[in-house]
């Protein structure tokens, strides 16, 4: 018999599920990989080298500040980080210089994560908000993207275009066809162009129980729905179809992959829908109204505030509360 | 084929069942036994022998002390050499009587044949008082004494049965073997129930990885009138009284209230079997399935133990305690509990003796709640346990109440799914018992 007096004494339960933290985030890192590689594809070393600073200062930055600022234990191995920097890579024009990127990544991690409490605790979505402050402190590298062109091997003087979506705010045109939209033969940012991976890493997210199909599904059928209603009211004004507003810009990326960052989106069922509804109409009011052709990350980031207090009012379904059907 | 089950939350576990197949043995007789005088939720039963007495199988040796509480019967025959204390498998120590084994000696009012006795004629309360005398509790783990469960509050009246055959915890299987062993018995056991509480339907809901259980049940249910069998789908916690009653009836049980306040009265399969034996063979509660299992067991079993029998002993017994364990837990892994020694006794709720290894021993390191909302989405209740966990964190006691902290089952779903491996199911007994204190304050 092994010694008795070893025994581990300690609160049920006394097994787990094997989740980790690690494992979520990894998860969520290898869904966004064929929307990664369709980026790669279409604007090459640009999109490498942008990326790939916005993982590798992300990291760096996260690791002082924890090291150096808060003295408590790392915890740059959790995944979050480079998640993050990831994210923000792909919300970012293949040709905007290095430099951009680091002060980026420092707003991202910095300010909206770690000033926060870290992982778990942040109210912003860290990379939207590395994000939007580049869109604000540099609007013209922010607003400028490279043409699509297989394996590109420019970085900062790579050839730009017009987006579909800026094109059509411009001129009510379609500029785009859609079929390129979906596959990500466009212009944009370098994790936004095709639907059709982003559509992809959703499905993986679904099946591994990552995210809940609540917020993705209900911004997307916001946008949907609200672009047909006015575009068939009134096709003067509204050129753009429902399916344009689908696949063009980065409603896709926002509505699977920053949307349903854990801490900064609603807990509950009817709150996550609630929150999405609410992104679909933000999104497509800045898209036909506002002063930038995309809205997508504003309105996230206003719904993203609002979450505390969804969090607060809206609560599960309880028990006791109406039968099964 | 669509199986009902329960509606919020819920998990998988790895269900383990590695004893299922191993028929039940029966466990020597140890020198010493100590039967400790709680074995149910409820008041201590008071000693009524002294050291020296002579004492018989099934001899009463503890007598019920108040409304709720259970008589304690001897489980051997022997001398009695002291009433001292033993340690329960929580820790506290409890009154007990130290019986010297000697021969194995019946009373004379048992019936020791294997035979089935299937008609009752007795009337109701001659019925509820012999489940008294018997000392039954709820052997599912709640050890709630049985005779005040049936004792129906004035002006409820019960419409259906449930039998709780459901086992959903992992590695458990001595419910699984009783109803492989004993199914007749257990009908027997149902009907007799079905009389005591004046209901004509009775719903033994057992889930479908059970399904040689279901077989040999529906085998005898012919010869019985009103006994249904409803199988469930695999999922943990179904035999939660709240959630047994969901999934086999579509009700809830209303917020602070009662599964009578629905109409229904939930037995476990193993009190059901005891029931039986103690109103047709006059068998007091004296001994149970206890489930010997574990990863690195060699030889699983499902062993009749009798009530006080050192854990030591039972160990010994069946083949040691593997090298590699880590922790010892009485009971199923989610709910049972680690033990610190293996000084305590076989008691009336104990369904098992669990091994596990010790790399799964060590609680695995904290981390920060990343709001995942795993917790909320697996809860059965619909309780935000990440939220409870904080405002326990911040001595939110108000705040817990209106959270319906109350409500919580203690299922540990939310630390079973947790991926930052939080401890969220101690934070929350923690809080019941702080805001249990204040609302009994108040309704004082
Ligand atoms: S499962 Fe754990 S990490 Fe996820 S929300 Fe609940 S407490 Fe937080
Ligand atoms: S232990 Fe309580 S809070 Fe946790 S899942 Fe079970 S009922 Fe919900």
């Amino acid at each position: 018999m092994p010694q008795l007096n070893k025994l581990h004494v300690s609160p049920s339960p006394h097994v787990h599920s094997g989740d980790t933290v690690v494992s979520k985030m990894g998860t969520v890192i290898i869904a966004l990989l064929p929307a990664y590689l369709v980026g790669l594809y279409y604007f090459g070393l640009g999109a490498l080298i942008v990326s790939g600073v916005a993982i590798v200062s992300c990291l760096i930055i996260e690791f002082f500040i924890q090291k150096f600022v808060l003295k408590q234990k790392s915890t740059i191995t959790d995944g979050s980080a480079l998640l993050t920097g990831l994210l923000l890579g792909m919300n970012l024009p293949s040709n905007i210089p290095a430099w951009m990127v680091v002060v980026g990544a420092i707003v991202a991690i910095g300010v909206a994560k770690m000033s926060f409490g870290g992982l778990g605790r942040n109210i912003f979505n860290p990379a939207l908000v590395g994000r939007v402050f580049m869109l604000i402190s540099f609007p013209a590298k922010m607003t400028l993207w490279p043409a699509p062109m297989p394996l590109n091997m420019h970085y900062l003087d790579a050839e730009t275009a017009a987006t579909a979506l800026s094109i059509s705010k411009e001129f009510s045109v379609h500029a785009v066809d859609n079929w390129d939209l979906f596959i990500g033969n466009a212009g944009g940012s370098i994790g936004e162009v095709s639907a059709l991976a982003l559509l992809f890493g959703l499905v993986i997210l679904l099946i591994r129980k990552v995210i809940r199909w609540h917020i993705p599904v209900s911004i997307l059928s916001t946008v949907f729905i609200m672009a047909a209603i006015f575009h068939f009211a009134s096709p003067d004004h509204f050129p753009t179809t429902p399916l344009f507003h689908l696949l063009s810009g980065g409603l896709m990326l926002g509505a699977i992959f920053m949307a349903t960052d854990y801490s900064t989106s609603p807990m509950t069922s009817v709150g996550m829908l609630i929150y999405g509804v609410s992104i679909g109409v933000i999104t497509l009011l800045i898209r036909y109204f506002g002063i930038y052709p995309e809205g997508i990350s504003f309105a996230i980031l206003i719904m993203n505030g609002v979450t505390p207090l969804i969090n607060k009012y809206v609560k599960p379904k309880r028990y006791w509360e109406g039968s099964k059907k | 084929m669509l199986f009902k089950t329960f509606r919020l939350g819920g998990i998988h576990p790895e269900s383990n069942k590695l004893a299922s197949s191993f028929g039940t043995q029966v466990l020597p007789l140890p020198e010493l036994v100590k039967i400790p005088m709680v074995s149910h939720i409820g008041a201590p039963s008071l000693p009524i022998v002294q050291p020296g007495d002579r004492v018989k199988v099934g001899q009463l040796v503890g007598q019920a002390n108040g409304h709720v509480s259970a008589n304690v019967h001897s489980s051997v025959s022997g001398t009695v050499l002291k009433i001292d204390t033993v340690v329960d498998t929580l820790g506290k120590e409890q009154t007990a009587v130290f019986i010297k084994v000697e021969g194995d000696e019946w009373d004379e009012k048992i019936d020791r044949t294997p035979d089935v006795i299937s008609t009752c004629d007795l009337e109701i309360p001659h019925i509820l008082n012999k489940i008294m005398n018997a000392g039954i509790v709820g052997m599912g783990g709640a050890t709630f004494p049985t005779h005040v469960k049936l004792m129906l509050p004035q002006g409820k009246k019960a419409e259906v049965l449930l039998i709780n055959g459901i086992e959903c915890e992992p590695y458990l299987t001595c419910d699984h073997r009783l109803m492989l062993e004993r199914g007749e018995q257990i009908l027997v056991g149902v009907s007799i129930l079905m009389k005591a509480l004046g209901v004509n339907r009775a719903i033994i809901g057992i889930e479908k990885n059970k399904k040689d259980a279901i077989i040999n049940l529906k085998k005898h249910l012919k010869a019985f009138n009103g006994i249904e069998i409803t199988t469930l789908k695999n999922k943990y916690p179904q035999g939660g009284e709240k959630q047994l009653i969901e999934a086999l009836t579509n009700k809830q049980v209303p917020h602070g209230g009662l599964p009578i306040d629905v109409g229904c009265v939930v037995q476990n399969i193993a009190t059901v079997h005891a029931i039986y034996e103690a109103v047709q063979k006059n068998k007091p509660l004296i001994e149970r399935i206890v489930t010997v299992t574990g990863k690195s067991v060699k030889s699983h079993g499902n062993y009749w133990v009798r009530i006080g029998v050192p854990l030591s002993f039972v160990a010994e017994q069946t083949g040691g305690v593997p090298e590699d364990t880590g922790k010892i837990i009485v009971g199923g892994p989610m709910m049972g509990r680690a033990l610190s020694s293996l000084d305590s006794v076989a008691s009336k709720g104990t369904a098992g003796l669990l091994y596990i290894q010790n790399e799964k021993a060590r609680a695995k390191e904290e981390g920060n709640c990343i709001r995942c909302t795993q917790c909320i989405t697996d809860c059965p209740m619909g309780l935000e346990p990440y939220l409870l966990k904080s405002q326990v964190d911040m001595s939110l006691w108000t705040e817990m109440e209106e959270s319906r902290v109350m409500d919580c089952i203690e299922c540990g779903c939310c630390d079973y799914c947790c991926p930052s491996n939080k401890t969220l199911l101690s934070a929350i007994k923690q809080g019941k018992q702080e805001v249990g204190k204040i609302i009994r304050d108040r309704n004082k």
